[in-house]
Parts: structure tokens; C-alpha cells; sequence
């Protein structure tokens, strides 16, 4: 996979998660096409595309569009999947997910997405194996100011 | 406010982003981030410490304000701190900002570096895997460098040292945070591992998931992450994999490579399926180390797919084991050929058909989440069966399975059928299979509702097209093209292009399908397709009565597609002749029917029908006479186009010139163009890069000029070919109109002011074209005039130039040995110059001071183009026009463009000037003047003089040294004259005596007389 886009049916982007090297500038030009011909397909449409020499492939969720750009060897299907595992796992962690706790939880997004996929390939498809990681986490954060204070922890003293 | 806020809320942050919502425009929203951008720079500049959270906290508003589009030029400081926190969610806010704003500052990625050093060291697993998550989402170089060593070591240990030559001295559960010192050893042992009491969970505020959590021993004293190694192992493959991808060389996995490969057997599903990415992406570069991985991964596969649907349990994706690994392991068979072994070929053909057959079976779950997982499998089944394309029984089967799909009522699938069956369609096994689908796919190709679908059909119909179905798929192309999506018309033009020609059995058909294609899709319709039908119809002289038929008729229509003009002019200059018989077609009418069109024409097509009516007075004498009328018409003669101006002047010459053999030697019909592959072929295969040079276009161009030029008299090489437009008759190398009887006082018109007096000369790209249009007719004898009017006033025009000031000569001839000074000085103003030449082109710039009263001091410059048409004797005027006092002033000068200006210097060797001298003896040549010195006689000087001059100085010719021989070349536009000279000074009688031989009677008096004056 190539890259990874949510973006609102007004257009917003949401998430942007690159697997590839590219400039700011061009990351907006890409975006702005995709968002661009996506937002004007119809609903019964197909959900892969040609765009460019990579395939598209998308799919909308209540008010969210997930879209990514796979290359030509890549799977369609299994990409159609790939969007849903993840909207499952923002389901699960969120509660019932909508376009708000995307928003106001950005870096959660962004978190969970990196547990599943890395480098534009799936790395865990276990929705278990990913919740914990990113639950342990959040315990993790609480718990740390306790269990961080003794010099036994293999800890830094901050370099600068 | 947020609807959910787990972890670590950050009010702030909720808050900020909460404000920027609720911006009602976007002038709003910028300056509420530029408040909170100030506000951050303030807290990171200010002396009060941050602390962690906060620090987080503004680290992750920067991120949110980036990610909202805008630029982020600091922070990255900050950022870099947090990645030394000890709180997880610092660490990992600072990673989150790297890894999305990455600064190639060095000094910072030396310390993210360092801290990534630390975090994968650190035997923290989470830890670990924050560090592998930045390296992999990072990429860079520098990382690669840094990392790549230690990955693969990560990767099969799950830690730096290796867990299992050492125990691990601190083993640390990310749930409890409870680090501990003993020497578990951490080989997985799931079953060991008990659920965390309910009364732990709630005491550490767990909120979810308690009963099912398996990290954990009971009393959460002896508490592991055993997972986590696992995680730690995912990511290393991954982060690996993106780092090989980004720097091939950096990740040579050598000793490595038996235990990668053997990752494919861990028991853990998500080690597997991350490692089979990492192999796949590896053995493409070295498909022999990687080998054993064949066996390993069809015994992987069995096992998944004839597990039973919930064996793999979390694995399991709606009743589907483990699609994504099964996927990723067909697609890592793709990259070897068919196993040697026979008892593991055996064992994959087996899971093959095992797939297909599962494909039979009803559905375990009516969710699309299942039939998309499930299919996922089958296409990429499919995929290796066409891989392969070795299994004929396979291969239809899959055939026959994706003919289901054809009608299904899900379009996702019917798109990938067509898709998959479009490679299924170049095998030999399964050709035939998938042409009885024809016509369902054709069917799709007029119903489908969504365009992508009906351009796979159309792929698809291309694929399956051979001569048996040919004549069906390309009407039915044709059919579509009226109605087409413009996004795919160009794509469809060139497939029926290459249908049509590939499988034409008579080619009658094959002219009538192209036709066709520029009347539906003219537009669309490239040089390449077009040019295509002209080279097959040159070539097969069966099909040139028709086709020239037939393009008369299609001129007919009333409103007939550009193309169809080109075509049409093209083949009836060549083969009009083959109608002509007929008096519905006889030679006028074929002619008044082509120029009907003319006028509406662009540049390029226009050239091309000049080009045709030549052709035309060869063809037939009878329409010279109109033709003729059409060419010395102004709006042909005097066309601001420069193309279309040289076409008509070269052509009306010609034919009012040459005789008819020679016409009918110039204008022999085309031979044959070589055979070679068809251009469009290329065209489609690069349809999706920008457009490239046809090489149909520059072959057929050498050709064509050469075979031209084989029969005419060679051209004198000084005539300048213009730019080049479409030129399919390749004339452009036809000879030049005979050279025009040499001009007596020839004129350079200069009329810089045509315009209106405000108009500013510019220097432009191509100085040939400003001056060109002045080529015809002759000049009138009255000079033109540069008009230099700064006070716009009711003045007679141009035309009403008075003569040259007296001095005017005296004043040029200071200008003949040099390009630059002052030309002209009175009490009002001075005139400068500064030019420049090259061959027959020159660049003339004066620089003019207006009278302080109306442009205090000011300096105001004309740029003018000058190119030499053909020798000239006097020089341009150049008239200026102002006002000073309350009357006009006028003041007339000789513009200092002599003919020596075009000189070009030629070295020659002794031999050669002698030889070359003796050939200019006839008396004309040769013009002497002996005169005597007006100046010192210093040899420098008279050296510096000639060289300014123009021509080369050739030392060693003259057999006395103290005398000048000088060689070189007047480059005119119409052309060239050579040019000897040679200058004997007498410095006893302080006399010169200078030899001119040139191969223009009037030239060498002219250098005579400009040269003489200088010494």
C-alpha cells in the first residue's frame, strides 16, 4: 500500500498515513485529486479505481470516506478488508466510532493504524493483538508516574 | 467536545480543536492557529521548564495544526525531548511527530536517533516497537544506515542480544508496569498464562477486556509480555522490509536469510504474516537464497485453508481463516515458477482446487465481509493458476468461475472478473474459454452504470479480440466510442486502431474502420493513429483507389472533423489521380472541396493542404492556374504564420519555375515507408506518461527528406528551414524559389513603430520571425523609418522621412570595425549602440537620452531584431522624432548594419586560399582600391581593424609578412558569399592597396569601399 487517506464527505481530511516518500507538495496535490474523484462518484459505483498507475480503493462509512492507493500487484478485496478491520478496531476502541473521536482523537488514529499496518503492509490482523497494545498503553500512561521512580527501570536522564 | 476521551485526554488539546471546529470561515480558523501558534512558541521559548504533559500537549497541537494543512517550521526540538520520556505516552506523541514531520535537520536526526538507539535497546518491548514504528514510518537513508544492521537481529530474536543464549534480566508487563529480574525464559507459552483477576484489573483501572486479557500471570507479580515479543518481531519484518525498499543495498540479510525464511513456521499468525511481506519483497531481488520458502509456504497454506473456519480463532475473519496471510503467501508463490518437487506441487495443486471449490459452496455468513475475504483468496488463486499457465484444467476452471462473476450482482466482483479474465484471456490454454463470454462482456461494455467497469470491459473485448471475432469486437468498440466517457475515448480510438489493422484481412475494411474513427471521435483521434493510416495506405497500393474514394465522400459532410481533412488532403495529393476519372471527383472539384476547408483549418493542417496543392499542380495541370491564383494570394504570400508563408512563396516558385520534369520529379508520389512496429502500439502502452516524440514522426521524416533530395539539385545549405510544423510530404527540404536577380540598394525595412507609437520592440525567441514577413514583395526604394516619438503628438506618419543627416556616412563608417559606441551627440540627445551579430542575424540595441525637459537625464532603449535577407548596400535608416522647444525635431541617421556585419570568419590553410582565390578571377570579383593612410600605420591596429571587420586573419598565406590576407563568409538568409581579402601596406609611401575577390560583383565593391575608409 501506498498511502492511506480519511477524509469527510465535505472533503476534510481526516488522516493521512504515507508509505512512501513524497513531498508536502505533492502529498497536497494527491490529495486534493483523490478527494476530488472520489467525492464524485456515485454510491452503487465500484470501489477501485485507476488513478494514475496505482489502483484506488475506497469506501465510505457513515459520513467518513477511507481510501487507499494500492500498486498494480496488490489485492483489491483484501484491501476492501484491510478498511474494515480498521474501521472494526476504531469501533472497538472508540465505542461505536463516528467522525468526532477521529477528530478530537487524532493521534489515537494514528496509533491504532500503526499497530495493524507498517510500511503499507498488514502487520497484526488479530483485532486482539492490536487492542492491547494500544490499551496497554493508555493503562501504561497511568500507571507510569508509580512504577517509573525507582532506578531499577532502565530509564534516561533527559539529554538535553 | 470529544465524545469519547480515553487514556490520556488532553483538555487542551480538546479544547484547541474544539475552537477550530467551530471557526466559521477560514480567515477565522487562520488566526485562531496563529494565536495558538504564538502561544506555543511563547511556552517553548519561555524560562519556566515545561513540564512532560504540557510539553506533550503542545507537541500535539503543532501535529494537529500541520495535519490541518498548515506549515510547522518548530517543535521539532520538543519533540525530539519527549522521545527520552520515560511516560509511554510522551515517548510516543514524540515519536507520532517525527515520524510525520520529519526534518532533515542532521543535528536532530543524530539525536532521534540516539533515543531510537536507546528505545531498541531497551528490552522494553513496547518501547521497542515505538522505535521499529518511527524507523518504518520514517524510511530515511540516515535510519537505514543507523538501523539496518540491528533489525534482522531483532527480528529473529525478538531483542538485540538474543533472548535465548541470555535470559532476560528484566522482563517488563506493559499492563501492570511491573518490571521484575528473573530468568524466564520468554519461549511462547500461552497456555501458562492465566486471566488477570478481576479484582487487578479494576485496581488498575481497566476498563475494558479484563476477563480476556492474557498478559498476565496471576498476582501480577510474575507478570509477561510474551505477545510482545511476538510485536516486537511483526514490526522489525516490516520496518525491515520498508527500509530494503527505500535503500536496497542498506539491508544484506546474509547469515540471516535461513532463519527469515524459517519465520514462515513460527506458531505465532501475526509473526508470520508480517514476516511473509518481508520475504516476498526479499526474494525478488535474490530468488535463489530464498527458495526453501516455497516448500514452507504451500505446507503455511494447506494448513490454512483446509482449516475449519474457526480454527485459527481471532485469526479467523468472518468464517474465513487468515485471508490476509493466505493472500500474502499466493502472492510470495508468485514470485518462482511452478515447485519442482512433486510432492509439493502435488500438495498446492491441491489447495488450489480447494479454493475453487470453496468457491462452489454456499456462503457461511451473508455479510459482504465474508464474500469479499473469501474472494480476496480466489482471485489471488487465480492469479498463481495464471501465473503458472501451466494447468489447463485449473485454468478453465477459473475461466468458468470468473464467468460467474461476470453477471454478479455485486460490482466490485464483476469489475475484478473482467480484470482477471482480461490475463486469462493471453493464455493459450484458456483463450478460448474466455471467448465464449463475449457476449456478456460485451453487454457490460453498453450497461454497465459505472465507467470503470466499462473500461475493463473494453480491456477485456481488446484482450479476447482475434481475427475470428475481430470485425464484432471492433463495430461493437465503434458502437460504444458514440457514447463514451470523453476520460477513455483516446484509450478506446487506439485499441480499435490496432484491432483494425492487426486483424484487417482486407483493408478496405480496415481504411472504413479508421475513417469511422475520426468522424465518432475526431478529438480524440492522435498524430500516431492518422499518421498510421496514411503509411499503410502509401504502402499497399490495393487499397489507394479506395481509400482515396472514400476520404472524398467523407469530406462531403458538411462539418467533417480536422483529421479528416489532414487525412483527406494527404491521400488525395498522393492518389487523387485514382478518382479523377470520375466527373464527380474530377481534379476542380477535388480541389475546391479540400480548399472549402481550408479557412477553418489550423496552422499545421493548412500547411499540409499548401503542400497537397503543389501535389496537385503535378498531378494535374489542369488546376495549375487556380492553384497558382491560391498561392499568390496575400493572405497566403504575406502570412504572419512563417510555415505557411515559405510553403506558398517556395511552392508558387516552383511551379512557375521549374520545369515539368522536375515537378514531376519533386513531387513523385511517396515511396513506401520501411515496415516497422505500429507507433500507436507504444502510444497505448505509454498512454498514461506524458505525451513522448512519436518515432514514427522523426524516421518518416528522414526518410522522406532524403528520398526528396535524392532528386533535385542540392540545395544551397544558407537557406534557414523554419520551424518545424507538421509536414507530412516532407517538402520541407524542398528546394528554394532560384535566387532572385541581386538587389541594387536593397532595403532592411526596420519599422519597429508599426504598432503605434507607444509600442515597444521586444527582443524576441526567435529573431526570424519579426523580419520575415518583410521578405516579399521587393521593398519599395523609400527607407523605412525607426520612430522614436516620446511626446505623442499628431506628427506625419513614418513615411515622411527626411533624408540622412550630412554626417550620417561619417557616423556609420566609425561603426564597421566595432559593435558598440556612441552612434550620434548633439546638444538634445545621444544615441548609442550596441549590437550584436551572429551569421545572418543581428541584435541591434540603441540606447537614446531624451532632452532633460521631457525625460530628465532618462535613457530609453529600442531593441531591434535585424536578420540579413540577401546582400544589401545600404544600411537601414533610422529616423528619430521628438519634440524639443515647441518644435519638432526630426534627425535621420544611418542605422550601423553593414553587410560586413554577417561576416564569418573562415581559417584556411595557404593551398586552399590560393586555389580559392584563383576560382574568383573573373573581373567582377575582384574590386582594388589603393588609397593612402588616413591614420598611423600600426600593424596592431590594421590587425584589430580587419578582425573587426569581420573576416579571419590568415597568417602564413602571403609570401610577404607584412602584408594582411583575411577569409570569410557573408551569411545571408537567401545566400552565402565568399569572401577573400587581402591588404598590402606600402609604409614608405604611406599608401595601402586593398583586394577584394568575392563571388558577388556588387559585395566586393561594397567591402571594398567600407574597408578602405578604415586605415
Amino acid at each position: 500500500m501506498q498511502f492511506m487517506l480519511l477524509f469527510s464527505r465535505q472533503g476534510k481530511l481526516r488522516l493521512q498515513k504515507w508509505y512512501v516518500p513524497l513531498s508536502d507538495k505533492e502529498k497536497k496535490k494527491i490529495t486534493r485529486e483523490l478527494v476530488q474523484t472520489v467525492l464524485a462518484r456515485k454510491p452503487k459505483m465500484c470501489s477501485f479505481l485507476e488513478w494514475r498507475d496505482l489502483k484506488i480503493v475506497y469506501k465510505r462509512y457513515a459520513s467518513l470516506y477511507f481510501c487507499c492507493a494500492i500498486e498494480d500487484q496488490d489485492n483489491e478485496l483484501i484491501t476492501l478488508e484491510i478498511i474494515h478491520r480498521y474501521v472494526e478496531l476504531l469501533d472497538k476502541y472508540f465505542g461505536s466510532v463516528c467522525e468526532l473521536d477521529i477528530i478530537f482523537n487524532f493521534e489515537k488514529a494514528y496509533f491504532i493504524l500503526d499497530e495493524f499496518l507498517l510500511g503499507g503492509e498488514v502487520q497484526e490482523t488479530s483485532k486482539k493483538n492490536v487492542l492491547k497494545a494500544i490499551e496497554q498503553a493508555d493503562l501504561l500512561q497511568e500507571k507510569t508516574e508509580n512504577m517509573y521512580h525507582s532506578k531499577s527501570f532502565i530509564g534516561y536522564k533527559k539529554a538535553y | 467536545m470529544p465524545a469519547v476521551s480515553k487514556g490520556d485526554g488532553m483538555r487542551g488539546l480538546a479544547v484547541f480543536i474544539s475552537d477550530i471546529r467551530n471557526c466559521k470561515s477560514k480567515e477565522a480558523e487562520i488566526k485562531r492557529i496563529n494565536k495558538e501558534l504564538a502561544n506555543i512558541r511563547s511556552k517553548f521559548k519561555g524560562d519556566k521548564a515545561l513540564d512532560g504533559y504540557s510539553k506533550k500537549k503542545y507537541v500535539c497541537k503543532l501535529l494537529f495544526i500541520f495535519l490541518l494543512g498548515h506549515d510547522i517550521d518548530f517543535g521539532h526540538m520538543e519533540a525530539v525531548n519527549l522521545l527520552s520520556s520515560n511516560k509511554y505516552t510522551e515517548k510516543q506523541i514524540g515519536y507520532l511527530f517525527i515520524s510525520v514531520l520529519v526534518n532533515s535537520n542532521s543535528e536532530l536526526i543524530r539525536l532521534i536517533n540516539n533515543a531510537i538507539k536507546n528505545d531498541l535497546a531497551s528490552r522494553n518491548p513496547t518501547f521497542m516497537c515505538l522505535a521499529l514504528h518511527c524507523i518504518a514510518n520514517v524510511g530515511s537513508r540516515e535510519m537505514g544506515e543507523a538501523f539496518a544492521a540491528d533489525i534482522p537481529r531483532i527480528l529473529v530474536a525478538g531483542c538485540l542480544e538474543g533472548v535465548r543464549t541470555r535470559p532476560h534480566p528484566v522482563v517488563v508487563c506493559q499492563r501492570h508496569s511491573i518490571s521484575i529480574s528473573c530468568g524466564y525464559d520468554l519461549i511462547r507459552s500461552r497456555d501458562s498464562i492465566g486471566p488477570v483477576p478481576a479484582a487487578l484489573m479494576a485496581d488498575m483501572g481497566a476498563t475494558n477486556g479484563g476477563g480476556q486479557s492474557q498478559c498476565c500471570s496471576q498476582e501480577g507479580v510474575q507478570c509477561l509480555q510474551v505477545d510482545s515479543m511476538d510485536s516486537v518481531k511483526q514490526s522489525a519484518a516490516l520496518c525491515l522490509l520498508r527500509l530494503y525498499k527505500a535503500s536496497p543495498d542498506l539491508a544484506p540479510m546474509g547469515e540471516w536469510t535461513a532463519r527469515v525464511v524459517h519465520l514462515l513456521n513460527d506458531q505465532h499468525m501475526g509473526v508470520v504474516t508480517a514476516a511473509v511481506s518481508l520475504i516476498t519483497c526479499l526474494c525478488k531481488k535474490n530468488p535463489d537464497d530464498f527458495k526453501t520458502c516455497i516448500s514452507l509456504a504451500v505446507s503455511r497454506l494447506s494448513r490454512i485453508v483446509s482449516s475449519a473456519s474457526t480454527d485459527l480463532q481471532d485469526y479467523t475473519y468472518y468464517f474465513v481463516p487468515a485471508p490476509w496471510l493466505s493472500v500474502k503467501l499466493l502472492r510470495l508463490l508468485q514470485c518462482y515458477p511452478p515447485p519442482e518437487d512433486a510432492a509439493v506441487k502435488g500438495r498446492l495443486v491441491e489447495c488450489l482446487e480447494t479454493v475453487l471449490n470453496k468457491a462452489q459452496e454456499p456462503p457461511k455468513s451473508k455479510k459482504v465481509q465474508h464474500s469479499n475475504a473469501k474472494n480476496a483468496i480466489l482471485f489471488e488463486t487465480i492469479s498463481l493458476i495464471i501465473h503458472y499457465d501451466s494447468e489447463p484444467n485449473l485454468l478453465v476452471r477459473a475461466c468458468n468461475q470468473l464467468g460467474q462473476f461476470l453477471q454478479h450482482r455485486e460490482t466490485n466482483l464483476r469489475y475484478l472478473a473482467l480484470e482477471s479474465m482480461c490475463t486469462l484471456a493471453s493464455s493459450e490454454f484458456s483463450h478460448e474459454a474466455v471467448k465464449t463470454h463475449i457476449d456478456t462482456v460485451i453487454n457490460a461494455l453498453k450497461t454497465e452504470r459505472d465507467v470503470s467497469v466499462r473500461q475493463r470491459a473494453a480491456d477485456l473485448l481488446y484482450a479476447m479480440c482475434d481475427r475470428s471475432n475481430a470485425k464484432q469486437i471492433v463495430s461493437e468498440m465503434l458502437r460504444y466510442l458514440e457514447t463514451a466517457d470523453y476520460a477513455i475515448r483516446e484509450e478506446i480510438v487506439l485499441k480499435v486502431a490496432i484491432l483494425a489493422e492487426k486483424y484487417a484481412v482486407d483493408y478496405s475494411w480496415y481504411v472504413d474502420t479508421i475513417l469511422n474513427l475520426i468522424r465518432i471521435a475526431g478529438d480524440y483521434v492522435s498524430e500516431e493513429v492518422w499518421y498510421r493510416v496514411l503509411q499503410i495506405v502509401t504502402n499497399r497500393d490495393d487499397v489507394q483507389g479506395y481509400a482515396a474514394k472514400t476520404v472524398f465522400e467523407a469530406l462531403q459532410a458538411p462539418a467533417c472533423h480536422e483529421n479528416m481533412v489532414k487525412v483527406g488532403g494527404y491521400i488525395l495529393g498522393e492518389f487523387g489521380n485514382l478518382i479523377a476519372g470520375d466527373p464527380r471527383s474530377s481534379p476542380p472539384v477535388q480541389f475546391s472541396l479540400l480548399h472549402s476547408k481550408f479557412h477553418l483549418c489550423s496552422v499545421a493542417t493548412r500547411a499540409l493542404l499548401l503542400s497537397t496543392y503543389i501535389k496537385f499542380i503535378n498531378l494535374f495541370p489542369e488546376t495549375k492556374a487556380t492553384i497558382q491564383g491560391v498561392l499568390r494570394a496575400g493572405s497566403q504570400l504575406r502570412n504572419a504564420d512563417v510555415e505557411l508563408q515559405q510553403r506558398a512563396v517556395e511552392y508558387l516558385t516552383l511551379s512557375s519555375v521549374a520545369s515539368t520534369d522536375v515537378l514531376a520529379t519533386v513531387l513523385e508520389e511517396m515511396p513506401p515507408f520501411p515496415e516497422r512496429e505500429s507507433s500507436i502500439l507504444a502510444k497505448l502502452k505509454r498512454k498514461k506518461g506524458p505525451g513522448a516524440a512519436s518515432a514514427l514522426d522523426d524516421s518518416r521524416r528522414d526518410t522522406s527528406s532524403s528520398d526528396i533530395n535524392g532528386g533535385v539539385e542540392p540545395t544551397p545549405s544558407t537557406v534557414s528551414t523554419p520551424s518545424p510544423s507538421a509536414d507530412l510530404l516532407g517538402l520541407r527540404a524542398a528546394p528554394p524559389p532560384a535566387a532572385p536577380p541581386a538587389p541594387v540598394g536593397g532595403n532592411l525595412l526596420v519599422d519597429v513603430f508599426s504598432d503605434g507609437p507607444t509600442a515597444q520592440p521586444s527582443v524576441g525567441p526567435t529573431p526570424e520571425e519579426a523580419f520575415l514577413s518583410e521578405l516579399e514583395p521587393p521593398a519599395p526604394e523609400s527607407p523605412m523609418a525607426l520612430l522614436a516619438d516620446p511626446a505623442p503628438a499628431a506628427d506625419p506618419g513614418p513615411e515622411d522621412i527626411g533624408p540622412p543627416v550630412p554626417e550620417a556616412d561619417e557616423l556609420l563608417n566609425k561603426f564597421v570595425c566595432k559593435n558598440s559606441g556612441v552612434l550620434f551627440e548633439n546638444q538634445l540627445l545621444q544615441i548609442g549602440v550596441k549590437s550584436e551579430f551572429r551569421q545572418n542575424l543581428g541584435l541591434a540595441v540603441q540606447t537614446k537620452r531624451v532632452a532633460a525637459q521631457v525625460d530628465g537625464g532618462a535613457q530609453v532603449q529600442q531593441v531591434l531584431n535585424i536578420e540579413c535577407l540577401r546582400d544589401f548596400l545600404t544600411p537601414p535608416l533610422l529616423s528619430v522624432r521628438f519634440r524639443y522647444g515647441g518644435t519638432t525635431q526630426s534627425l535621420t541617421l544611418k542605422l550601423p548594419v553593414t553587410i560586413n556585419k554577417f561576416f564569418q570568419p573562415t581559417e584556411m590553410a595557404a593551398q586552399d586560399f590560393f586555389q580559392r582565390w584563383k576560382q574568383l578571377s573573373l573581373p567582377l570579383q575582384e574590386a582594388q582600391k589603393i588609397f593612402k593612410a588616413n591614420h598611423p600605420m600600426d600593424a596592431e591596429v590594421t590587425k584589430a581593424k580587419l578582425l573587426g571587420f569581420g573576416s579571419a586573419l590568415l597568417d602564413n598565406v602571403d609570401p610577404n609578412p607584412e602584408n594582411f590576407v583575411g577569409a570569410g563568409i557573408i551569411q545571408t538568409k537567401a545566400l552565402q558569399v565568399g569572401c577573400l581579402l587581402r591588404l598590402e601596406p606600402n609604409a614608405q609611401a604611406q599608401m595601402y592597396r586593398l583586394t577584394l575577390r568575392t563571388s558577388k560583383e556588387p559585395v566586393s565593391r561594397h567591402l571594398c569601399e567600407l574597408l578602405a575608409q578604415q586605415f
